[in-house]
């Protein structure tokens, strides 16, 4: 199922939340929109799925227009950063809600969605939980069987709002991998929002960067990481030091890893500039450094060559661009 | 928070906090719990079959089934209304919201006599509408639609004031999950709705129908009380005790008393449920 969006505007009130946004999305592709909060991610995922309607503009899916179908109709999966289970009903009367409030014609009897949710539960691994009640489960497992639940109707989408933003750093971690494999597996169409980079990177095939209701670039991970279309891409996407004028009189942004630092130097690129922050714990060791007109520049080394020039926080050190952002130049 | 103000009160002298609880409670003892023993005594004063024939009485029996119907009529009709209300405050976005809420309250913030005189202005025999009813034939004022009408005004904010709460505590997340799962408006409202504010709007019930049963104030005014006819269960009390009818009086009034119990038992176990719901 591919997706279309022509010029979809929507304000609320004064405050325009989407500009004139076109997009298309292939089938089976993982698409993430990427952008701060207000930027219009969530807004244009609502009328992806009907929940919003546009102001203007026009959304095809696999060619058939749907702006005027209503959320019920569209056949979309969507997946609500606080889960939105159900909490009156069990695990299993989640799951099997959307198959039971089909008209009778195509309802499928309760012996077949007992199997469809029984499959459903084993695919997320938790079929031990059926039973039992939202409340009574992790954040995790609730996300898990949003999940489920929204797939149970074999949605032709799967549209997901901030799917781990309600979850701790480490469940987090966990469930972007595993919907990237599920994603994998399955190959559904799915879009889903986040304002955090780096989830966008590590599990999308393609990221949209949105902000101020316009889209800034779509690209592969590495196109909006390596190549960011303009400064807001490249600040929004990691850490990044501006350098003005000092490599052929041009801006230039560098990111943290991208630096050289040497105890001495001539070269005329390098700074010379104090340690103010050092944390070695992680695989890279990150480090603040108070620049000339006090600019703070942010580097990463590895561990070796942390080891090998012996750094203390306070010392004076040179560090020059190895490369900068949008370009192979080496000085 | 909690931990603060306990370890603030212990500080206290014991001697105030005595002086505190005692006063509270001679208060409650004066106020509350004495008239009710007084009713009691007084209800059973002329002995335990007395009590029984008062409540016998014919016109005793005309009232309460008049007081029965008319909360049989008026609660559904401020639960529909409560609902509307409430889905209407709590889904949507539109102007003159804040007016709405504000108008819901209105009957709280009137005396229950002026509630009473704006259906008489409205429907009465020199009224707004009184001469088209006349030219018709239908009887508002002092006749039962009149007495059904004040009760619904009067008791129309507790059904929506309990309802509201809940609902905007839950959002309308559920609502659209329902949605996009396929669910039509019906079945939203009956499987996903209803069950999440069942025990608010039930709560809401308790209260409302507490109040229409016992409403006198506007009910008085459009009543005008015809025995046999248009006198609910708190006018007959009222007119039994005119009559110096008193132990009659009393024991009519003891029913009120039974309701007020079975009221409060049934919102106790209420609010107890809404709490362990964690939406209270």
């Amino acid at each position: 199922m591919s997706i279309e969006i022509k010029s979809v505007s929507k304000s609320f009130g004064e405050f325009e939340s989407l500009k004139s946004i076109d997009l298309v999305i292939e089938t089976g592709e993982l698409l993430a929109l990427l952008g701060p909060s207000g930027s219009g991610k969530t807004t244009l995922l609502r009328i992806i799925a009907g929940l919003e309607s546009a102001d203007s503009g026009q959304i095809y899916f696999s060619g058939e227009n749907l702006i005027d179908t209503g959320a019920k109709d569209r056949q979309v999966g969507f997946v609500f950063q606080h889960y939105a289970l159900f909490r009156h009903m069990t695990v299993f009367d989640n799951i099997a809600f959307g198959l039971r409030v089909k008209p009778k014609a195509v309802r499928l009897s309760e012996a077949k969605i007992k199997e469809k949710v029984s499959e459903l539960l084993s695919l997320i691994h938790l079929d031990w939980v059926a039973d039992r009640f939202p409340s009574q489960l992790s954040g995790g497992q609730r996300q898990r069987i949003a999940l489920a639940r929204a797939l149970a109707v074999e949605p032709r989408i799967l549209l997901l709002d901030e799917p781990f933003g309600a979850l701790d750093s480490k469940v987090r971690k966990e469930l972007r991998q595993w919907l990237r494999r599920f994603h994998h597996d399955l190959k559904i169409t799915t879009i889903f929002v986040t304002h955090d980079q780096e989830e966008a990177l590590e599990v999308s095939d393609r990221v949209v960067v949105l902000n101020k209701g316009e889209i800034e670039q779509v690209g592969t991970p590495e196109e909006v990481y390596h190549r960011p279309a303009n400064s807001f891409v490249a600040e929004f996407l990691g850490d990044v030091t501006l350098f003005r004028g000092r490599v052929d009189d041009q801006s230039v942004y560098v990111r943290p890893h991208q630096f050289e630092v040497m105890h001495v130097s001539d070269d005329p690129h390098a700074v010379h500039a104090e340690i103010i922050f050092l944390n070695p714990a992680g695989p890279l060791v990150k480090m603040e450094l108070s620049g000339p007109d006090e600019q703070l520049i942010q580097v990463s080394l590895s561990q070796s060559e942390y080891a090998e020039l012996k750094l203390k926080k306070g010392e004076k050190v040179y560090v020059r661009p190895k490369e900068v952002i949008g370009g192979d130049y080496c000085i | 928070m909690s931990s603060l103000s306990i370890s603030r009160i212990k500080t206290e002298s014991r001697f105030v906090q005595w002086v505190l609880i005692g006063v509270a409670l001679l208060y409650l003892f004066l106020l509350l719990f004495l008239p009710i023993i007084l009713i009691l005594v007084s209800a059973l004063k002329k002995g335990f079959p007395m009590y029984v024939q008062a409540l016998q009485d014919p016109e005793t029996w005309v009232a309460i089934k008049l007081s029965l119907f008319v909360a049989v009529v008026a609660v559904p009709l401020n639960v529909i209304f409560g609902l509307f209300a409430a889905w209407a405050i709590t889904k949507y976005s539109f102007r003159g919201k804040s007016l709405l809420l504000a108008l819901i309250d209105l009957p709280l913030s009137v005396s229950p006599v002026i509630s009473g005189m704006i259906f008489v202005l409205l429907f009465g025999a020199n009224g707004f509408l009184g001469e088209f009813l006349a030219a018709h034939g239908i009887r508002v004022i002092f006749a039962v639609p009149g007495i059904i009408l004040a009760t619904v005004f009067v008791t129309f904010p507790y059904v929506a004031r309990e309802v509201i709460p809940v609902m905007k505590a839950q959002g309308k997340d559920e609502e659209e999950a329902a949605m996009t799962l396929g669910a039509n408006g019906f079945q939203i409202f009956t499987k996903v709705t209803l069950p999440n504010i069942k025990w608010g709007l039930f709560y809401g019930v308790i209260l409302c129908n507490a109040r229409a049963l016992g409403e006198f104030g506007a009910v008085s005014v459009v009543s005008g009380h015809i025995r046999g006819v248009t006198t609910t269960l708190p006018l007959h009390v009222e007119i039994l005790y005119n009559e110096y009818a008193f132990a009659a009086a009393f024991s009519v009034a003891s029913l009120f008393i039974g309701l007020a119990l079975f009221t409060l038992l049934l919102k106790h176990i209420v609010g107890f449920r809404l709490k362990r719901e964690g939406l209270k």
